[in-house]
């Protein structure tokens, strides 16, 4: 029965799409504006018909309806409810299934939110999100159904992948992701939609594909830095980051579209970069087709790709699709996408964009070419290679430096022509920061140039943003004699775009500050205890009070009690790092137990012990600042909130 | 519309597409190895884990390749740090111990790693039926082109390398290679006349 309603759902909604994608372009070309509204009702129907199949899916889930073959995949009676319900984006189908749901609610809102606007920009785009749609109902009822019918119906399923059930950060990390990479869709449809209407040149579309772009930029970082996390407490090698194929997807859009956020601001106000920019908003969609495809197609081998299968070669057409399509749609275009205003001198704003779009440019193709190089070289020469992590630290490392560097000087110029002399003035407490967290730095015993260089430019730039609050709030102090709380909140209120921006640079100079830190002064040691034996590592003192184990009803449990000693012997703190055994798994998934403090964690896993409970190997691992990369991910959106925050003068 | 430009454009996009197709076609974890066919490079290293019962061989001796002609050599990269060794390691006992009275030779080989810490990790599992020796600046390990490890070498009575396989290996696929191995042997024994010029 939720077989039969979410399969006719989805069959629904996919005619929905068909019907609706075209009805827009016809009805334009044929003059007839009174069927637009019918594209519109597709949109909606959409919407309605996805919510019943997803509803349905989670459904199933929730009551163990294992007919159903998704549910036989990834569901098990003995998962707790939470995690049977979000293994929904748990594995292939599934994530399908969500992805098709949070494009139609993005779709639903565009074209609800705009109803009113007059042309034809808004019925275009509302027929690129239909057409893309379409494409996920044709695999949710082709190559990724979830709603096979199983038969015999088992008793029981495997459960979820145990990595994915492991940690609470899973029910945050891909829905986040989702929503950054789904919503990179509606700035692409309003591409498209600019250039068939012929808007391309105006400045309509950039002020409507904005703050859209802002919002799926905001919950992609969000999503970054929630996985970053997810790794870090589960997976146990205390790190982060490791420029896996699959992160790496995640990254390449972020960064183009962080070049968006920027240049489109130089169009706004310069009207340049037109054509530029209108290639940011488009490559940036095909970048998340392209890091779904490399997820899910299985051409590159990483540590998250799903199961291979022909789900690729769906992948690859509608990539085709897209790239020539844009291609054509651009350059066939690019007439009236001609820059309107010219570069006056090199100091200003607009050149510091440039260089800023510049180093984000080959930060994103150094990222693409080290996740596709292993596919390039065995194109070219027919053998397999991979760059690892030395590859991507070493090259991409001083892009990130000197993007520190441009975020300190961007704020302190301004529009059209800047001089060098105010320039000066204004770097000089930003570079006194810098040389002074530089030489703590060294005598801190730092001798890797990056790591200092990071923490120099992150000084600065920070010191530089933080300059442009105290100067805009002194200005305000002296004009209407506000006190500083009032300027501050008025500051924000007359530009909250610009100062939103800063809010967001600060969060982005706060991460590099703790991937700095945790990655220069990260110190480990693996020593094996037995109970009441203790080890030390730096300040930390840690005893082995006794090795657990416990069944719980998924999975079995290995544990240590570890007691972190003060100097005068007494404990202040207990972890329990742990080892859960999942009956579907050979491997001991390791739960890490993490102590956080604001300036860095004590992170400790246990990485083997004796049966009888006599002995346990631990590692601790000292992570400093650690959470300042959790902190500054919050502080990004928050300024990505500000920045984006509807205003009645903005409406 | 500008099409000259359009399609000059599509023409950019063309090699990318095709770039993916083909790689569509390819399995990225299959790793093709030149070894398979060829003569396996030579190695005399020490033993620092003895192995179990008629297995055993003295700590500190030297396991030569050269010394083990007729015999078909299993030689298996691994390392305590190496998760999918876990996986691997009864597997690969258990076929020593199968094939402990006929002409078959396990040798493991610890890859970037310290004694001790091997040491350690074999009491941890257990024990291992066979030797195992280092390979001081993993100069074998860079001979037999290792990419990762585990992986395993079936090296057959003529010093040939007859299979490579990378990651996990089980006991049933060792035994397949193995008895087929034998089996030649039976017919043709230990004949290095087949080492023509090639």
């Amino acid at each position: 029965m939720t077989r039969l309603v979410a399969v006719d759902a989805l069959w629904f909604a996919l005619i929905a799409c068909a019907v609706g994608g075209i009805v827009a372009p016809i009805a334009i070309a044929r003059g007839k504006r009174q069927w637009l509204p019918f594209a519109q009702a597709a949109v909606y129907a959409n919407f309605a018909l996805v919510t019943i199949a997803t509803g349905a899916m989670m459904w199933a889930l929730a009551t163990h309806d294992f007919s159903i073959s998704y549910v036989a995949q990834v569901g098990s009676r003995a998962t707790p409810l939470f995690y049977t319900v979000i293994s929904l984006w748990g594995a292939l189908e599934g994530s399908i299934l969500f992805w098709a749901w949070v494009l139609a609610l993005y779709s639903a809102i565009v074209v609800y939110t705009n109803r009113n606007r007059p042309g034809n920009l808004v019925p275009y785009a509302a027929s690129a999100l239909l057409i893309i749609a379409l494409f996920f109902h044709i695999l949710l009822v082709g190559p990724a159904n979830p709603f096979h019918l199983v038969s015999p119906v088992p008793l029981d399923g495997p459960g979820p992948n145990p990595l994915l059930q492991n940690h609470i950060l899973m029910a945050v990390h891909p829905p986040l992701l989702y929503l950054g990479y789904v919503g990179m869709s509606v700035p692409f449809a309003f591409a498209v939609g600019a250039l068939l209407s012929g808007e391309a040149g105006s400045d309509g579309w950039i002020r409507l594909t904005r703050r859209w772009t802002l919002l799926a930029w905001a919950f992609l970082a969000a999503a970054i830095i929630a996985g970053m996390w997810w790794s870090y407490e589960v997976l146990g090698w205390g790190g982060y980051w490791a420029w896996d194929p699959v992160e790496n997807a995640s990254f390449i859009p972020f960064l183009t579209a962080t070049a968006f956020l920027h240049s489109v601001m130089v169009q706004e106000r310069r009207g340049m970069l037109k054509l530029w920019n209108i290639n940011l908003v488009v490559g940036t969609f095909a970048l998340t087709i392209l890091g779904t495809f490399l997820t899910r197609s299985g051409i590159i081998s990483s540590v998250h790709a799903f199961t291979q299968g022909t789900i690729g070669y769906y992948f690859l057409a509608f990539i085709a699709v897209v790239l020539i399509g844009s291609a054509i749609l651009i350059a066939g275009n690019s007439d009236s996408l001609r820059t309107d205003g010219r570069f006056d001198a090199p100091v200003a704003r607009e050149s510091v964009f440039l260089l800023n779009n510049l180093l984000l440019t080959v930060f994103m193709f150094t990222v693409l070419v080290g996740t596709l190089f292993p596919l390039v070289a065995e194109a070219a020469r027919g053998v397999k290679v991979s760059v690892g992590e030395p590859f991507f630290n070493r090259m991409t490392l001083p892009v990130i430096v000197a993007l520190l560097f441009l975020m300190g000087v961007g704020p302190a110029l301004p529009w059209k022509r800047g001089s060098i002399e105010d320039l000066k003035v204004k770097m000089i407490p930003g570079t006194i920061v810098g040389v002074i967290l530089a030489a703590i730095v060294l005598l801190l015993g730092t001798r890797n140039v990056y790591g200092v260089l990071a923490f120099a430019f992150a000084g600065f730039a920070g010191t530089l943003n933080i300059g442009e609050y105290v100067i805009g709030v002194r200005a305000r102090r002296a004009a209407h004699g506000e006190s500083v709380l009032t300027a501050l909140r008025r500051l924000f209120g007359a530009n909250q775009r610009r100062y939103g921006g800063y809010v967001a640079h600060l969060g982005i100079i706060v991460v590099a500050v703790g991937i700095a830190a945790s990655s220069t002064f990260r110190t480990e040691r693996e020593a094996t205890l037995k109970p009441g034996e203790t080890m030390t590592l730096g300040k930390v003192t840690a005893r082995l009070k006794d090795v657990w184990g416990r069944n719980e009803p998924q999975r079995d449990v290995i544990g240590a009690t570890v007691e972190l000693l003060a100097a005068s012997g007494e404990p202040y703190a207990v972890l329990s790092p742990r080892m859960n055994i999942y009956p579907m798994s050979d491997q001991p998934i390791p739960t890490p137990d993490v102590r956080s403090t604001p300036f860095g964690d004590t992170y400790m896993n246990l990485m083997s012990f004796r049966e009888d409970g006599s002995s346990a190997t631990i590692k601790i691992i000292n992570e400093p600042l650690v959470p300042w990369i959790w902190f500054g991910g919050g502080v990004i959106c928050l300024g990505a909130l500000i920045s984006g925050w509807p205003t009645r003068r903005s409406a | 519309m500008n099409w000259r430009r359009a399609s000059i454009a599509v023409l950019g996009a063309v090699p990318v597409i095709a770039l993916f197709a083909w790689g569509l076609t390819r399995d990225p974890n299959e790793i093709v190895s030149p070894l398979p066919g060829r003569q396996a490079p030579t190695f005399a290293l020490g033993v620092f884990a003895s192995g179990e019962g008629t297995l055993a061989r003295p700590v500190g001796d030297t396991i030569a390749l050269d010394r083990m002609r007729g015999q078909v050599v299993v030689l298996n990269f691994w390392a305590s740090w190496c998760l999918a060794c876990l996986d691997e390691h009864a597997e690969l006992s258990a076929a020593a111990l199968r094939y402990a009275e006929r002409p078959v030779q396990f040798v493991g080989v610890l890859y970037n790693d310290v004694a001790a810490a091997g040491t350690n990790w074999i009491a941890r599992q257990g024990g291992q039926a066979y030797p195992s020796v280092l390979d001081p600046g993993a100069r074998t390990a860079i001979d037999y082109g290792l990419y990762g490890v585990p992986e395993t070498f079936v090296i057959d009575g003529a010093g040939r390398v007859v299979y490579k396989h990378i990651g996990p290996v089980s006991a049933a696929l060792l035994r397949m290679k193995i008895d087929s191995l034998l089996a030649a042997s039976a017919v043709a024994p230990a004949a290095p006349a087949l080492d023509g010029p090639r």
